[in-house]
């Protein structure tokens, strides 16, 4: 290879009692798709945020086309040629697109040949965008176009792309993917950031593996299997979950024609669900962020009441029930954000077990909490469910995702739940705490519990689920065995390509 | 009763006197929200400002020298609680109440050689040539400076928000502090900015009351002016022009009380009083639609 575009040496940054990134080199050529890969807390995102200009290493330094690199903050980055799209995505809400492109840029044309500009190249990239639309009122897919746009209206030399397929749809990945071999051919660097693997292998010339911070390896993704990738980014084996036969069970559940305003401002609504959920069954619920999952979730768990009818549990109607009451029948819920809505995040463990535990586990006795069971309750979350933790009195601030995500859901599973709807219950989880997650979800059904899976991750919904059905605009696609469904079959139930096209781009 | 003695001619002319404080108040705050920041010490900035514009009228028989030590009063307190939220990362809600106490306390300390005293004379503008139109002309174009100030500020908001770069980067701060900050704009410099805007507003609302509307100073002056501008900033919606019509309602409503009074309608003062309250709050809350600016009242801290 010629001289690389970017090039990293040595850079190395620490936070207080963590070194994020330890000595980290590599090389990006021009033109080249090079992904970068880790588990989550690998340091992948302090990486992509030193050279996006958000984070100052401690030692180490940057070179782009041969010359010293150093950015102060990200509008050097862009001026240099640096472009980024985040993981979360960094749109403002309540701004039209051309508004939030014009943030983007250093110095945007006047707001009326930027929209020209935004229809011109959406259009020859295949993401169609009306410039004048609200962000807020857009879908998760969509709201990723106006990022990318954002950044090809900058001719970038370098794009950093941080897990941008996790809210598409199979579909729609494809057509990203074309959209990245265009700016490829066109000569544009790509650094890549996913824990996807085949797409890395579809997509990506090299790949450099992080794990707790160090390169640990580099290879060609195309001539790597990807098991190989994971077990080097594990740095073991890996453990995939396993599930006995199972039993058909009895109706536990039955929702009818669930139909609910969404709380959100900019939520989607539910429209007309029905579903039967069986005891001993894993119902998996995929679908693109934004389509009515934390909706979804809060109906069932009883955040949002709804109409007489729509849901009966064991022949009850208890639609109207609140989310105490559901727990007492045997209801339980985990919903997706841990900080603030499953946990409260300045109250100790033992605290945040006995906050939904209550009833189920009798830690109350005459309006008193009974704080030795209920500091028992949650070592035994944390002893069962192998929680990283000094102990029980520590705030719920001070676990790592994953370890508070084993402790939320071990503390729902805990409590034998008849019914437990989970959302999201391996966001942001390392590998192997996802495996364990997946493992007890799987055992709490074969147990004779309905399991209720809500995730964006199709292959923890191919991997856990009896049965699977789609979210699409706040409606729900009737349930499919999950067995036999193919890739192709469950992007059409998703909602497809929406409108997107293949770039049409001449390269 | 006598309910022709009330002129409408002079009734819609001094509306647009009785709106112009909560008006300049409700502007800054209005600003300072976009940007995402909650400042519930108006009224304490607005009575501070009351007092010092007085005193600086007074002493030098400059009314506008007034007007100016006021504003810079004004910002300077917001300053205070600026660096106290932005730097210190204090609870914004708790810091403004504290503020609005402090201001009561600091006003009446500073007003008690200036009770009773009056305002040197501010006058009024004839507008040459569109004054002299008849029944528009005395309504519309024959005050004080200050009225037009006021309508300008509007108008300058207006158009820095919806059409500047600067207002873009200021509403993507309020919309959303954590993505303004990834894309490399300066959260805490940009709100630092919009809350002494708002206290200079406020500082000027308050000096209009004391300079030119009253125009002496007395203890607890703006008698919750600052709340009422408070109030408007949200039923408003965060819009200007929506702004501007609860200030005159607010301001209309007002002097029709005092109209009503003076003309002894057989209603209770009390009723009377508060109508222009109950008034003002009413029809925005009938007519708001929500649209709070994503990050307001949220504390911005640049980890990582």
């Amino acid at each position: 290879m010629n001289d690389p575009l970017l090039r990293l040496s040595g850079l190395t940054k620490a936070y207080p009692g963590v070194v994020a990134n330890r000595d980290v080199s590599f090389d990006i050529g021009k033109g080249e798709v090079h992904a970068l890969l880790g588990e989550n807390g690998a340091g992948k995102s302090t990486l992509v945020k030193t050279i996006y200009g958000l984070v100052k290493p401690d030692e180490g330094s940057m070179t782009l086309e041969g010359k010293p690199f150093a950015p102060h903050d990200p509008r050097a980055a862009r001026a240099a040629g640096i472009a980024m799209v985040f993981q979360h995505f960094s749109l403002f809400d309540a701004l039209t697109v051309a508004e939030n492109v014009a943030l983007g840029m250093e110095n945007p044309p006047p707001m009326g040949e930027l929209a020209a500009r935004i229809k011109d190249v959406s259009e020859t990239y295949g993401l169609p965008l009306n410039p004048s639309r609200i962000v807020g009122d857009l879908s998760a897919g969509e709201r990723q176009r106006v990022e990318i746009i954002r950044c090809l209206l900058q001719d970038p030399k370098v794009l950093i792309m941080d897990e941008p397929t996790s809210v598409l749809t199979p579909q729609e990945v494809e057509i990203l993917f074309e959209t990245l071999r265009k700016l490829q051919a066109e000569g544009t660097s790509i650094l890549y950031i996913s824990h996807k693997l085949e797409e890395i292998r579809a997509l990506c010339d090299c790949a450099t593996i992080l794990r707790l911070g160090e390169v640990v390896g580099t290879c060609d993704p195309r001539e790597t299997s990807a098991r190989e990738m994971a077990e080097l980014m594990v740095g073991g084996t890996l453990h995939v979950p396993e599930r006995e036969t199972k039993v058909e069970g009895e109706v536990l559940m039955q929702i009818k024609g669930l139909s609910a305003p969404s709380p959100a401002e900019f939520g989607t609504s539910l429209k007309d669900i029905s579903l039967e959920v069986r005891a001993g069954d894993v119902i998996g619920i995929g679908g693109v962020a934004g389509n009515g999952q934390d909706e979804l979730l809060a109906a069932l768990s009883g955040e949002i009441r709804v109409g007489q009818g729509q849901i009966t549990f064991q022949g009850k109607d208890i639609g109207h029930l609140p989310p105490d009451a559901r727990r007492t029948l045997g209801i339980c819920a985990a919903p997706e954000e841990r900080m603030g809505h499953a946990a409260a995040p300045d109250m100790s463990l033992t605290e945040n077990g006995a906050l939904t535990a209550r009833k189920r586990k009798n830690l109350t006795k005459n309006g008193f909490i009974n704080w030795r069971a209920a500091r028992g309750f949650a070592e035994e979350v944390i002893e069962t469910f192998d929680v990283r933790t000094p102990g029980p009195n520590n705030a719920a601030r001070s676990l790592s995702g994953g370890n508070l995500q084993k402790f939320v859901i071990g503390r729902e599973i805990l409590q034998d739940p008849q019914v437990l709807i989970v959302n999201q219950p391996t966001w942001g989880v390392d590998a192997s705490a996802a495996a364990a997650i997946r493992q007890a979800l799987l055992d709490l059904a074969a147990k004779g519990a309905a399991v209720i899976v809500i995730s964006q991750d199709l292959d923890e919904l191919m991997e856990v689920s009896d049965s699977f059905a789609a979210l699409n605009e706040g409606r729900l696609s009737a349930p499919r065995p999950a067995r036999g469904l193919t890739v192709e079959e469950i992007g059409l139930m998703l909602g497809g390509a929406h409108d997107m096209e293949v770039a049409h781009v001449a390269s | 009763m006598d309910l022709s003695s009330i002129n409408p001619l002079l009734l819609l002319a001094s509306l647009m006197v009785a709106a112009t404080p909560i008006l300049l108040a409700a502007t800054g705050e209005l600003v300072v929200e976009r940007a995402g920041v909650l400042n519930l010490g108006v009224e304490g900035m607005m009575i501070s400002g009351s007092v010092l514009g007085f005193v600086a009228a007074i002493s030098t028989g400059s009314p506008w020298l007034g007007f100016l030590v006021a504003a810079l009063g004004g910002a300077g307190m917001a300053l205070v609680f600026g660096i106290l939220t932005q730097f210190f990362l204090s609870n914004q809600v708790a810091t403004g109440l504290a503020l609005t106490l402090f201001g009561l306390g600091l006003a009446s300390l500073l007003g008690q050689g200036y009770l009773g005293v009056k305002a040197p004379p501010f006058p009024d503008w004839h507008i040459p040539l569109l004054s002299d139109i008849p029944v528009l002309g005395p309504i519309v174009f024959q005050h004080d400076p200050i009225v037009y100030l006021g309508l300008a500020i509007v108008a300058g908001v207006w158009w820095f928000l919806s059409k500047t770069r600067a207002g873009l980067v200021l509403r993507a701060v309020g919309e959303n502090h954590e993505a303004a900050h990834g894309l490399g704009y300066h959260v805490v410099r940009t709100r630092l900015l919009a809350i002494m805007f708002g206290g200079a507003c406020a500082g000027l609302g308050g000096a209009y009351l004391s300079i030119v509307r009253v125009p002496t100073y007395a203890d607890g002056l703006t008698a919750g002016a600052g709340w009422i501008a408070l109030a408007i900033v949200v039923f408003a919606s965060w819009k200007p022009g929506r702004l501007l019509l609860g200030a005159y309602l607010f301001g209309g409503v007002t002097v029709l009380q005092l109209n009503l009074q003076a003309a002894g309608v057989a209603i209770p003062v009390e009723y009377l009083s508060m109508s222009p309250y109950i008034a003002t709050i009413l029809v925005l809350v009938i007519m708001s639609a929500s649209g709070a600016p994503g990050s307001l009242g949220k504390t911005f801290h640049a980890a990582r």
